[in-house]
């Protein structure tokens, strides 16, 4: 017992000394944890937006979407974040009937996202499509369409994500859904043939697919960007499907706590504009939800861009998850 | 004096229980009024979950231990041999790699692309469709498992007397007897804790079972309890599966704990160092090739690792700040827990002995000291972060004790490999001392300082070296912790690999496991010397 | 040396194992050799641990010296034991392994250390203070447990079969030289053997072991007399018969 003690004892201390430090006006950002990394937006947008406002912008990474939305939940009307960013479009209803949000008062006429924006309460910053990432030197031909992907092949693999713990395989599961609608049990059956594994998160499904046990990944139309500017490699590449591909934009908003302070606003007015969308095609690998002043690298030009896009609104997806995620273990686990 | 020792056990034991029970706290308070989740959880989906859980579980624990058996015996019947020591290193490394670098590592050889897929393909006629499925999961548990007990059952192997082994000589014993009559019986004795053990950690596997198990008819409970935490958000429901989880391994473990004897032999005092006799010709071929699978099995996914680690860009790597910082991070945080971990295991083995001297034994208290304080490993991370998470929130800032929880926790989830190192060579000890040592009235400090600390230094050195590899690759309690404040190497690697920055995540892999290495040999330097 | 004779009594002792009961109530004499015998298993070794301490009885006292010890723990009783085996720390060498018994944190002054010589003097373990346990006969290790006994200096001193081990000639010189100390220090010497030359060698009393209690007890003359306890003369028969073999692979008792 006293070991325990010993040991908090001293980061309750410290606790107890931290909240005297904040000499100047503060911005506390809650946002999910790749966004903060030196490789991640964060830097550059805290250094941009600090120029501007003569305040300390404080990140604080949480390790993703989901974890996002649970921790502010938790510390409920008590917390310590002015701004949450980084959920999605699957998260907002979830998030606004929390009743720690609200409204941000921002213009959102300039913000651009694919099908139009129109909400109060949260500002879209980025935004992506999902799409099948494959080796172009080992699968020639891609499949062309949802449907061919599920029909095709069984021999060559794809590896997708868990949607009970990624959001790109909760993103995958609506993909199929919207293509598909009821019939999306019988589609996963078929296409449970042709997943080679399914990882608990990007990361996992990523490295095998760069390891190269299989030729094709679920990632994001964005994910050929990085391999052309940052590695050189045209092989990586994103099939389009015919059917469309889902969208995912992702979105920031201001809590109830945040509300009183004046840099949240300002901020996330900072976040439609160009200073802080220079920075987003290259560090989050998205596209920019609002006017940039640089042009995109031209590799994006190469990106695929969907036929249709494909969302569900948000309440949807919050009142048919749980029945849809049902359904795909049980189609999958036959 | 005896007293005494179980004092400090019960407080390691209250430690444990008040790290447990104020995360159950947390959740039940913030569960409390919803409890349909955790009633909505007993349905056929929990039932096959359930079941595929104890079925992987049994049979990679089957897999790792009977092999680790026979290497562990050939080990200590070649106590010197070039490059034995280099072997018993890189049997701590696999510990040391969090689980998606070791799972990239054995896709290396065994994957669809794998150095070895032309092989097994050959083998299997056809096209190798890489190892998803059952398959994949036994093999990567057999990875991280195997070495492990094959280092703990070496442990208990170690405490065979010099006697023993002379009058095994003296009675012309060869290999199957021997084993029979010496080795076995020791063997037997720590099988149901190393085997306790090996299952514990398969119970609660999560990454491997998913990225290997190739979909979720390979689903564990503590996929289901992450779900619940994390996508569901029912902290009922993820009490209630935890207990579940807890209340299967029980049974389990109880069931395994029947294939073991308690051993009652006469120990004698050490006077040569053990050293069991020659083995012939024909056995020591055997050992060899023995060793050399082995060997192969365990060094290729990490050989397979340190080749893609060299691939990344080292020199920039190391002159990254945020490099730098985080292998410091982790090195404080390692030293910590394995100093708390060690000091947890050395109490309770401590406690067990006294108790299992005294009239009570075989009591509960007794075999909550052993095995039972080891059920920590098998409540998830994420449960424990979670309750102390949603507990302290209401007192205190969450971040700022991110440092004393991630090093309290892996402190706890080392102790029960701690407590394996460690006993074995313990109760040798206690044997010799025990008698002595009340006889001349040596106890407390001096005891601990004289006799127990030179006696008990190499299997501490291990102890530690071990809960500070298992801490060093930790991934789950820093995930959910992790800020800013506490970057360790893992959490630096997952960033790398989230942001396609594939080379440095391989990159960081390798340090780790270089930094894992280095812990070994000053382990083993600081527990030489001793006489056992 | 001793300022008072300590005599030992086992008063109505009772102690149950699941397959047997222990009883002993009995009275040993100060400043002589008293030797317990009897078959494997009869008791001998529970009887020295109630002595020593290392086993609390359900019931009775134990008396040294005429005071009640029996909720003393071992080190703090007017006694020394050497075991069979396993007196010595293996990692610690000849002096430190006598230097505890002056003090168990090894913190010896200038008299201290000359105790210790002076001890390893009269054992004959002059010139190997340095070397560990390892590097000793078995007739040397035992030596330095008496070593030990000696820098302790209580008054009362038992022994388990202490040279079971050792070879008849070293076993004699043994027994010479623990006859000679006790004598010199007026020591209540409890002495556990299987040997009867032993007993009628050394030994001025007698106690006879059998299933759980004292059979008999006396001066070891009346025990080797024609008309000596029946059950003794039995086993001393068998013990004799069975005398020349080997016995170092003998489980002790």
């Amino acid at each position: 017992m006293r070991k325990i003690v010993t040991i908090l004892f001293p980061a309750l201390l410290a606790f107890g000394v931290s909240p005297a430090v904040a000499q100047e006006k503060t911005l506390t950002v809650y946002t999910y944890e790749s966004f903060t990394s030196e490789w991640g937006p964060g830097p550059q947008v805290e250094k941009a937006f600090e120029a501007e406002c003569g305040c300390d912008l404080k990140f604080v990474g949480v390790a993703d979407g989901v974890a996002l939305l649970n921790r502010v939940k938790l510390e409920g009307a008590g917390t310590k974040a002015d701004i949450v960013l980084g959920l999605d479009t699957n998260l907002t209803a979830e998030a606004k009937a929390s009743g720690l949000f609200a409204p941000s008062g921002v213009d959102t006429s300039a913000v651009h996202v694919p099908g139009g924006w129109i909400d109060d309460t949260f500002v879209p910053f980025d935004y992506g499509y999902f799409a099948v990432i494959y080796d172009s030197e080992k699968l020639p031909d891609p499949p062309k369409s949802l449907h061919e992907l599920v029909d095709g092949d069984s021999a060559q693999k794809i590896v997708i994500q868990d949607p009970r713990t990624a959001t790109p395989g909760l993103g995958l599961l609506l993909w199929v859904r919207s293509v598909y609608g009821d019939e999306a049990p019988a589609a996963w059956a078929k296409l449970r043939k042709r997943v080679l594994t399914v990882t608990p998160g990007w990361s996992e499904a990523y490295g095998l697919f760069t390891k190269g046990e299989a030729p094709m990944v679920l990632s994001y139309t964005t994910s050929p960007a990085y391999h052309i500017i940052a590695e050189g490699t045209q092989k990586y590449k994103a099939a389009p499907f015919s059917e469309g591909h889902y969208l995912q934009v992702e979105v920031a908003g201001m809590t109830t706590v945040g509300a009183a302070n004046p840099l949240a606003k300002q901020f996330l007015a900072f976040m439609t504009g160009p200073k802080f969308q220079d920075v987003i095609p290259e560090t989050n690998w998205m596209f920019p939800a609002g006017k940039t002043d640089k042009p995109l690298n031209a590799a994006f030009d190469t990106l695929v861009k969907p036929e249709k896009t494909l969302i569900y609104n948000s309440e949807e997806v919050e009142k048919n998850r749980k029945a849809w995620v049902d359904e795909w273990l049980s189609a999958m686990s036959e | 004096m005896a007293d005494r020792r179980v004092l400090a056990g019960i407080a390691a034991l209250a430690c444990l229980g008040l790290l447990i029970g104020g995360a159950f706290l947390g959740l039940v308070l913030e569960g409390a009024g919803d409890w349909s989740g955790a009633l909505a959880a007993s349905d056929a989906y929990l039932l096959r979950v359930s079941l595929f859980t104890l079925w992987q579980a049994a049979l990679s624990t089957l897999l790792s231990v009977a092999p680790a058996m026979l290497v562990a015996r050939a080990l200590s019947r070649h106590p010197s041999f070039l490059g034995r020591a280099l072997i018993l290193r890189l049997f701590a490394l696999p510990l040391a790699l969090p689980a998606i670098v070791a799972a990239l590592g054995l896709l290396e050889l065994f994957g669809r692309a794998g150095y070895l897929a032309g092989v097994l393909g050959w083998l299997a006629g056809g096209d190798w469709p890489g190892i998803y499925g059952l398959s994949g999961i036994l093999v990567a548990h057999v990875f991280f498992n195997l070495p492990l007990a094959t280092r703990l059952f070496l442990e208990a192997l170690d405490t065979v007397s010099a006697d023993q082994w002379r009058l095994a000589s003296q009675l012309g014993m060869r290999a199957a007897p021997s084993f029979r009559f010496i080795e076995w019986p020791v063997l037997r004795a720590s099988l149901p804790g190393v085997a306790g053990l090996v299952f514990m950690l398969c119970i609660t596997s999560f990454t491997l079972v998913l990225m290997l198990g190739g979909g979720p008819r390979a689903t564990t409970l503590e996929v289901a309890i992450y779900q619940s935490l994390r996508f569901d958000f029912d902290p009922a429901r993820a009490v209630m599966l935890t207990v579940l989880q807890i209340g299967l391994t029980v049974a389990a473990v109880y069931a395994l704990s029947r294939l073991g004897a308690n051993m009652t032999g006469d120990a004698n005092l050490s006077v040569a160092s053990p050293r069991p006799p020659a083995a012939g010709p024909g056995e020591t071929a055997f050992n060899a090739i023995l060793l050399g699978a082995a060997l192969l099995f365990v060094a290729g996914p990490l050989a397979a690792t340190v080749a893609s680690g060299l691939q990344a860009d080292l020199a920039r790597l190391a002159s990254e700040a945020t490099v730098r910082k985080a292998t410091a991070t982790s090195l404080v945080l390692a030293l910590a827990a394995s100093v708390l971990a060690v000091a947890l295991a050395w109490s309770l083995v401590a406690a067990r002995r006294a108790l299992a001297a005294s009239r009570r034994s075989g009591s509960l208290l007794e075999r909550a000291m052993d095995t039972g304080a080891g059920f920590v490993l098998v409540v998830p991370p994420i449960v424990i972060g979670a309750g102390w998470f949603m507990l302290v929130r209401r007192y205190a800032d969450v971040f700022a004790i991110a440092p004393a929880m991630v090093v309290t926790v892996n402190a706890a989830m080392a102790m029960p490999f701690a407590v394996r190192a460690i006993r074995p060579a313990y109760d040798a000890a206690a044997d010799r001392h025990d008698r002595l040592c009340a006889a001349l009235g040596i106890t407390g400090w001096t005891r601990l300082t004289l006799i127990d600390w030179p006696v008990l230094k190499r299997a501490l050195a291990t102890a530690g070296a071990f809960a500070m590899a298992l801490s060093l690759g930790d991934l789950g309690v820093v995930a959910l912790f992790g800020s800013d404040s506490v970057q360790t190497l893992p959490y630096l690697l997952l960033a790398r690999m989230g942001s396609y920055r594939t080379a440095d995540a391989a990159g960081v892999a390798l340090l780790l496991g270089l930094l894992c290495l280095a812990l070994m040999m000053v382990a083993d330097r600081f527990g030489r010397g001793t006489v056992r | 040396m001793n300022e008072t004779l300590s005599g030992i009594a086992l008063e109505d002792v009772r102690f149950r194992y699941p397959d047997m009961e222990m009883h002993f109530d009995i009275a040993i004499p100060p400043n002589a050799i008293t030797a317990v015998m009897g078959p494997s298993g009869s008791g001998k070794s529970t009887l020295l641990d109630f002595i020593a301490g290392f086993r609390a009885p359900e019931s009775g006292r134990v008396l040294i010296g005429g005071a009640d010890v029996t909720g003393l723990p071992p080190d703090r009783r007017p006694v020394s034991m050497v075991f069979q085996e396993n007196n010595l720390f293996a990692h610690l060498d000849v002096a430190k392994n006598v230097g505890l018994g002056r003090s168990p944190s090894l913190k010896l002054s200038a008299a201290d250390h000359e105790a210790v010589a002076d001890a390893l003097r009269r054992t004959g373990l002059t010139g190997k203070e340095r070397r560990l346990p390892r590097e000793l006969s078995g007739g040397e290790r035992q030596r330095v447990a008496i070593a030990r006994v000696l820098v302790r200096n209580r008054p009362v001193l038992l022994m388990d079969e202490p040279f079971a081990a050792l070879g008849p000639a070293l076993r004699e010189d043994m027994m010479e030289l623990i006859a000679t100390l006790q004598a010199e220090r007026e020591l209540t010497v409890v002495l556990v053997t299987h040997h009867p030359e032993d007993a009628r060698r050394v030994a001025s009393h007698i106690a006879f072991v059998e299933n759980g209690t004292v059979a008999a007890s006396g001066p070891a003359a009346d025990f080797f007399a024609p008309d000596g306890p029946e059950a003794f003369r039995r086993y001393v028969g068998e013990a004799v018969s069975a005398g020349d073999l080997p016995r170092f692979a003998r489980k002790p008792t």
